[in-house]
């Protein structure tokens, strides 16, 4: 989360107080705010949990992917199923599993073969499992929207949702420094150098998109009891895709603390625009996308870099 | 029960088609993808509805004045918006990313302008609705209609890209944008015409489309993700692909519609582009994968 120079400024032993300090600052949140305080910060942590897990794959590999929403709304959904059968944890396994299936079946089927396969594929992803969700549930369930009953409270989503900032920010770390990262980095500047220099790069497509959809999977399971009610197209509301899409590239993919400078500012942008526009909210986040595009392509991590 | 199913089916094919071959002119030729192409499609289909509702005239009538518009405004839209794109682009590649960014912000800000006039409800007219019979079958005569219009708007843009100088241009385009700027073909013309005349196609369609189903504002994302398999099982840039592939589209999910579920179309539809990827990545008629 903190800049290379800074890095190289500090001792690693006050790194890690800088690191445990704010940690405990951001723990103490639920006990500081009151409730719609709470809420906002819900929503900064979610959004930073799925753009940082998007560039996880999306960053170094350059692949767009589209489908964000595909994989947030299985989590919602595995949570409004089992939420009140099974203990939390097994709801929490359950829809990492299912996350894994579905990005394993969707990567091995367009991840061998050039990357706008894989965008197109992304790009109706939502909308399939919307559809075959709706399915389901009017054919052989009867019912279509379900009620998300569970004692889970809010600062324990909170709880949650910070755990899992902290997981996918260490996953991250992890890869960056590791031979998995080195060879994604290696596709993202030319596939074809990557593969001839021997690396299987559709192992190492596959294995990151698996790993950065679970934390959307997760993301969405954590996020589920904040609704009480959920149906089909509040759980693959497709412009959570394309927020998430937003924030990381406002951050910056490239550095694994741009997207969170990307969704801090924009989920407070989007909190005042859907309150005050709510009838026109997708045009105004169409224009602040088409601006971000054109005017910072690099991110906010870029015009840092450029600045130092 | 089963022809009727199958003429209804090769209707939807023929508009997949059209559709797809728009599709292919943008992301062939002048190399964009364009995520908010549909919503071309769905904005030409309001306009034929207000054409025949608000000014009560023929939405035939529309088929000529609205897709004249599109081409204006996709034109408009390549020079403004994503010729920059193109000038900063270092790589066939970087230009696909910026390129699917852009217009997916696009289809946000169209998908959201048509909510906030017409809202999430679904539309339709009812024109030309009586039924015809044909080899005992029974078609509606909207349906047929529009098969035929599509069948020659199709086989007129054929002609004019194998048949005409700017088409040959326009297709020398697709094959290799250097080469053709070495035989003195002005590549960025070349794509902005095959760009814009894609725009053309789309609306033509949607117009075409809007006389025989009911159609809302969210549906843009649907016919561009049908256009994208579509191109894709064609083969890229391959127009005879797109037809070929597009009708096999609308004959499967038709068939699947009528005689599975109808709530599982788009799942075949992905089945369909699943098993594409997995046999021919390159389309049932590319030659090699790119």
């Amino acid at each position: 989360m903190i800049a290379r120079p800074m890095i190289a400024g500090l001792g690693a032993a006050a790194l890690v107080a800088l690191v445990v300090a704010a940690l405990a600052a951001l723990a103490a949140v639920p006990f500081l705010f009151e409730a719609y305080g709470l809420s906002l910060a819900i929503n900064l942590i979610s959004y930073t949990v799925l753009a940082t897990a998007w560039s996880l794959f999306s960053g170094p590999t350059r692949y767009v992917s589209l489908a964000t929403v595909a994989f947030f709304g299985i989590g919602a959904y595995t949570t409004a199923v089992f939420a009140e059968s099974l203990p939390w944890p097994a709801v929490l396994a359950i829809a990492a599993v299912i996350g894994v299936v579905v990005a394993a079946i969707v990567g091995l089927a367009t991840l061998r073969l050039s990357g706008v396969y894989f965008v197109i594929f992304s790009f109706g992803l939502a909308e399939l499992v919307r559809q075959l969700v709706t399915w389901w549930e009017v054919n052989k369930t009867r019912t279509l929207g379900r009620y998300v009953f569970t004692d889970i409270t809010a600062a324990q989503i909170y709880w949650q949702l910070l755990a899992l900032a902290v997981l996918v920010f260490v996953a991250g770390f992890l890869i960056g420094r590791s031979r998995l990262g080195l060879a994604l980095r290696a596709i993202g500047d030319d596939e074809t150098v990557a593969r001839h220099s021997g690396i299987d790069t559709t192992r190492a497509k596959v294995a990151l998109f698996v790993l950065s959809t679970v934390f959307m999977t997760l993301t969405g399971a954590i996020m589920a009891p904040r609704w009480t009610y959920i149906d089909p197209a509040i759980a693959f509301n497709p412009v959570i895709s394309f927020t998430v899409l937003i924030m990381a590239l406002l951050g910056g993919v490239h550095r694994l603390w741009g997207p969170v400078m990307g969704a801090v500012p924009l989920a407070l942008l989007f909190e005042f625009l859907l309150a005050r526009f709510p009838n026109h909210f997708s045009i105004m986040v169409g224009l602040v996308f088409i601006v971000i595009v054109y005017a910072i392509p690099r991110g906010i991590a870029g015009l840092v870099e450029r600045r130092a | 029960m089963l022809l009727e199913v199958t003429l209804s089916g090769v209707t939807l094919g023929g508009m997949y088609a059209l559709v797809a071959m728009g599709l292919t002119l943008q992301y062939g030729v002048a190399r964009i993808m364009n995520l908010s192409y549909g919503e071309l499609l769905i904005a030409a289909a309001f306009a034929a509805l207000w054409f025949y509702t608000g000014l009560a005239l023929s939405p035939l009538l529309g088929l000529l004045v609205v897709p004249p518009l599109a081409f204006a405004a996709s034109y408009a839209i390549y020079r403004v918006l994503l010729q920059p794109l193109v000038r900063r682009a270092k790589t066939r590649d970087a230009l696909e990313v910026d390129s699917i960014l852009a217009t997916f912000g696009l289809l946000f800000v169209i998908q959201g302008v048509m909510l906030a006039l017409f809202g999430g409800a679904y539309f339709s007219y009812s024109f030309l609705s009586f039924p015809l019979q044909i080899a005992g079958a029974t078609v509606a005569a909207n349906r047929l209609l529009a098969l035929v219009l599509a069948v020659v708007i199709g086989l007129g843009l054929y002609l004019a890209l194998t048949r005409t100088r700017l088409g040959t241009a326009v297709r020398a385009v697709a094959v290799d944008p250097v080469a053709a700027q070495l035989v003195a073909i002005d590549v960025r013309t070349a794509s902005a015409l095959a760009f814009a005349l894609g725009g053309a196609l789309v609306a033509a369609a949607g117009v075409l489309v809007s006389m025989f189903l009911t159609f809302n504002a969210n549906l843009g994302v649907v016919f561009t993700l049908k256009a994208l398999v579509v191109v894709i099982m064609g083969g890229v840039g391959n127009l005879l692909g797109a037809l070929v592939a597009g009708l096999i589209l609308g004959l499967v999910e038709n068939y699947v519609a009528v005689f599975v579920d109808p709530g599982l179309t788009l799942a075949a539809t992905y089945a369909i582009f699943l098993l594409v990827l997995l046999v021919r990545p390159q389309g049932l008629l590319g030659r090699t994968g790119r």
